[in-house]
C-alpha cells in the first residue's frame, strides 16, 4: 500500500480496522504502546472516539485500550480498504 | 523462600494471591487495583514460603512508577509465578519472556482459562509448556480451579536458559510461539462485548453512564434508608432505649458516669442523636446511621468495580478531568473516596505524575465526603428537607470543579494523557461480591468504631472539665462571624479531626437552623482531613505537599463557608 492511504488513529472512523504502520514521536510512547500490544504491524480496530478530542478506544487482539487523543494522533495506521 | 506473583495488570494476580495464602485482598476488574505490594504466606511441605502480590506491569522496562516498583521487586525474589491472561496470550507472553531472561525459576499460571473456550481460543498446553521450558498450569482463579496444581507445580519451577533478546527479537519470538500453540476460531461478539463497546461511545456511553450513576444512587439510598427505617431504628428505639432508660435510673439520672455513658436525657427520654453518651449516641451513630450506608455503598461500588464499569467511566470523563489537571482514570480514586478517603488517596498511585497525585489527593480530601460523613449529612441535614442535602452536594461538586480548575493552573508541570486497558465486562459471582463487601464492612467495624467510641468518650470528658469552652471562646470570633455558627460548633470542627461523622453528630444538639447545618456540613467536609486521611496524605504526598494541601483545604473551607453564610443567612 502507498503512503497516501495512511492516516492517524485519531482520523479513523469508529468501526474501521487497519494495521499499525508507525508510531511517531518519542521512543517512550512507542515503548509504552508496544508493551500493551500496540506496535507496527499489529491489526487494530477503532471502537470509539469522544467529543472534544477525548480519548480513542481501540481493539487490539482481544483487548480494548483507551488512548488519549494526542497519542492517537501519533499512531499512524494503514486502514483496510473499505467502502464508506 | 520469596515467591513473586507477577503479570500484566488485571489478569487476576490478587485473586490467585488470596487463593494461595488465604489472605483476603481487594481485587477488582480494572487495571491498577493493587497499588502497593501485599505479602502473605503459603505452606509448601515443610517450608513456609512468602508470597508477594506485585502490582501489575506490562513490561520490565519501567515506563511508570508501578512498573519500576515491579521491576525492582524482581531482584528480591527467589521464584516467580507469572500470571498470564489466557485470552491475551501474545501481549502477556512478552512480559513472560522478559521474566525468563532474568534467569529466575518460574511457573506460569494460565489464568481465565474458562474464557478461552467462550472466546473460541484453543491453546495447546503441552506445546506451550515445552516451548517456554517452564510448567504452565491452566487456572480459573475466581472459582479456584487449577490452584492446587499450581501449588504442586511450584516445586517444579525452572529457569530455562533464555537468551537476552532485543525488543523486536522478543516480539518475534513471542509471535512464533503464539503462532504454534494458539488457534482462534471466529465467533460473533457476545452481548456483553457489545454492551462494553456501547458504553465507551459518546452518545450511548453518556446515556449508560447517567443511568448507571442514577440507579447506583437510588439503590444505595433505598438500601440504606430501608435498613435504618425497618431494622436499626426500631431495634434502638424499641429494645435499646428502654434498657438505657432503666440504666439511667440506676445511675441516678445524673453525675459523671451517667453523663459519659448515657449523656443528657432530652425531656426525660434517651435521644440517640442528641444525648451524646457512649452507650447511646456512641453506638447509634456508627451502627444505626453510618453502617447501613457503608453496607449499601460498598455493595454497589463492589458491583461496579467487579463488572468492570469504572474504566469506561474514566474514558467518558477524560475530557472533563483534563480541565481539572487530571485524566479520566482519576475518577477511580474519586469514586473510592465516596466510601473512604484513605483507600482513595492510596489509589491515586494509579496516576502517573506527582502533580496529578497532588491534585487528585487534594481534591478528594476537600470535596469528596466519605460514606460515613454522607450518612450523617443525609440523616441530619435531610431531616430538614432534601433541598438542603442537595445544597451540600451541589456546593461540594462546584468546589471540586473550581478548585480542580485552579490547581490545574497553579500546580507546576503538565498532566499526561490517558492510556489504559479497558477490561471486559464480567458477571462477578455473588460470593465474590459478598466477600469483598464483608472485608470492607469488617474494616469499618474494626477501624472506625473504636475511634468513634473514643471520640465520644473524649468529647464527654472534655465537656465535663469545660476544656472546650476555653478553646471555643478562643476560636469563636472566626466561627461566629465568618461562618455564622454558634461558638459551640468550634468543638465539632475540632472533633472533625478524629471522625467527621461524630463531629457532624455534635452539631445535632445545638438546635441549628437548616442553613447553619448546611454550612456546618460543608465546612466539616472540606476542612482538615480526619486523622486517618491525614496520615495517608502525609505518607503519600510527603510533608511539603501535605502542608500545601492542608493550606488549600483551610483557605477553601473558610472561603466557601463564609460565602454560604452570606448567601444563605
Amino acid at each position: 500500500m502507498s503512503d497516501e492511504k495512511q492516516m492517524t488513529l485519531a482520523q479513523m472512523h469508529p468501526g474501521q480496522s487497519g494495521k499499525v504502520a508507525q508510531i511517531q514521536g518519542g521512543h517512550g510512547l512507542a515503548e509504552r504502546l508496544s508493551a500493551m500490544g500496540i506496535r507496527p504491524g499489529k491489526r487494530i480496530t477503532k471502537v470509539s472516539s469522544q467529543f472534544m478530542r477525548g480519548p480513542v478506544a481501540i481493539q487490539v487482539d482481544r483487548a480494548r485500550v483507551a488512548i488519549g487523543f494526542g497519542m492517537a494522533k501519533r499512531i499512524i495506521v494503514e486502514p483496510d480498504y473499505t467502502i464508506q | 523462600m520469596k515467591i513473586l506473583l507477577m503479570g500484566n495488570p488485571n489478569v487476576g494476580k490478587s485473586v490467585i494471591f488470596s487463593r494461595l495464602t488465604g489472605v483476603q485482598v481487594i481485587a477488582s476488574n480494572y487495571p491498577g487495583t493493587t497499588v502497593s505490594y501485599t505479602q502473605g504466606f503459603i505452606k509448601l511441605g515443610e517450608e513456609t514460603a512468602e508470597i508477594i502480590d506485585v502490582p501489575g506491569t506490562y513490561t520490565l522496562e519501567p515506563t511508570s512508577d508501578a512498573e519500576e516498583i515491579a521491576s525492582k521487586m524482581l531482584n528480591t525474589g527467589d521464584l516467580v509465578i507469572n500470571v498470564v491472561d489466557a485470552t491475551n496470550l501474545e501481549r502477556n507472553l512478552y512480559l513472560t519472556f522478559q521474566l525468563l531472561e532474568r534467569n529466575i525459576p518460574m511457573v506460569v499460571a494460565l489464568n481465565m482459562w474458562d474464557d478461552t473456550e467462550h472466546q473460541g481460543i484453543h491453546i495447546d498446553l503441552s506445546q506451550l509448556q515445552e516451548l517456554l521450558g517452564v510448567p504452565v498450569i491452566p487456572t480459573v482463579a475466581v472459582t479456584g480451579q487449577g490452584i492446587k496444581e499450581l501449588v504442586t507445580a511450584i516445586s517444579r519451577a525452572t529457569s530455562p536458559d533464555m537468551p537476552l533478546r532485543s525488543h523486536d527479537e522478543r516480539w518475534a519470538a513471542v509471535g512464533s510461539i503464539v503462532e504454534q500453540v494458539q488457534r482462534v476460531t471466529h465467533r460473533h461478539h457476545t452481548w456483553l462485548e457489545r454492551l462494553g463497546d456501547a458504553s465507551v461511545r459518546p452518545v450511548t456511553g453518556g446515556i449508560i453512564a447517567l443511568a448507571v450513576l442514577a440507579i447506583a444512587f437510588l439503590v444505595i439510598r433505598f438500601i440504606g434508608e430501608s435498613l435504618i427505617g425497618y431494622a436499626l431504628d426500631p431495634l434502638f428505639e424499641n429494645l435499646w432505649a428502654p434498657v438505657m432508660l432503666r440504666f439511667s435510673d440506676f445511675l441516678g439520672g445524673t453525675g459523671f458516669l451517667h453523663d459519659i455513658l448515657i449523656g443528657q436525657l432530652i425531656g426525660g427520654e434517651v435521644n440517640f442523636v442528641e444525648s451524646f453518651g457512649l452507650l447511646t449516641t456512641g453506638l447509634y451513630v456508627p451502627f444505626a446511621m453510618v453502617l447501613p450506608y457503608i453496607l449499601s455503598f460498598y455493595l454497589i461500588l463492589g458491583l461496579l468495580e467487579d463488572v468492570g464499569y469504572l474504566p469506561r467511566l474514566a474514558v467518558l470523563m477524560d475530557t472533563i478531568m483534563h480541565r481539572l489537571g487530571l485524566h479520566g482514570y482519576a475518577i477511580i480514586p474519586t469514586m473510592l473516596g465516596l466510601g473512604c478517603n484513605v483507600p482513595a488517596v492510596l489509589a491515586t498511585r494509579i496516576l502517573e505524575s506527582r502533580r496529578e497525585r497532588f491534585i487528585a489527593a487534594t481534591l478528594i480530601s476537600i470535596a469528596i465526603p466519605c460514606a460515613a460523613l454522607q450518612a450523617m449529612i443525609i440523616g441530619l441535614v435531610g431531616h430538614h428537607g432534601g433541598q438542603y442535602v442537595a445544597i451540600v452536594y451541589g456546593t461540594l461538586f462546584i468546589v471540586w470543579i473550581i478548585l480542580g480548575f485552579i490547581l490545574n493552573r497553579v500546580a507546576r508541570g503538565f498532566s499526561p494523557e490517558l492510556l489504559i486497558e479497558i477490561p471486559h465486562y464480567r458477571l462477578p459471582p455473588w460470593k465474590t461480591i459478598m466477600q469483598k463487601l464483608w472485608m470492607r464492612v469488617y474494616g469499618f467495624l474494626r477501624e472506625a468504631i473504636p475511634i468513634i467510641l473514643a471520640a465520644v468518650l473524649v468529647i464527654n470528658i472534655l465537656l465535663v472539665f469545660g476544656v472546650f469552652d476555653a478553646i471555643a471562646s478562643f476560636a469563636a470570633p472566626v466561627v461566629t462571624t465568618v461562618l455564622g455558627l454558634p461558638k459551640e460548633a468550634v468543638t465539632a470542627l475540632i472533633i472533625g479531626f478524629l471522625r467527621k461523622d461524630v463531629a457532624l453528630g455534635m452539631l445535632a444538639p445545638l438546635a441549628l437552623t437548616a442553613e447553619q447545618l448546611v454550612i456546618g456540613s460543608v465546612v466539616l467536609a472540606m476542612f482538615f482531613p480526619c486523622i486517618a486521611t491525614f496520615v495517608v496524605l502525609y505518607r503519600e504526598l510527603g510533608v511539603v505537599n501535605m502542608l500545601k494541601s492542608m493550606g488549600v483545604m483551610i483557605i477553601a473551607a473558610l472561603l466557601v463557608g463564609g460565602a454560604l453564610n452570606l448567601i444563605l443567612q
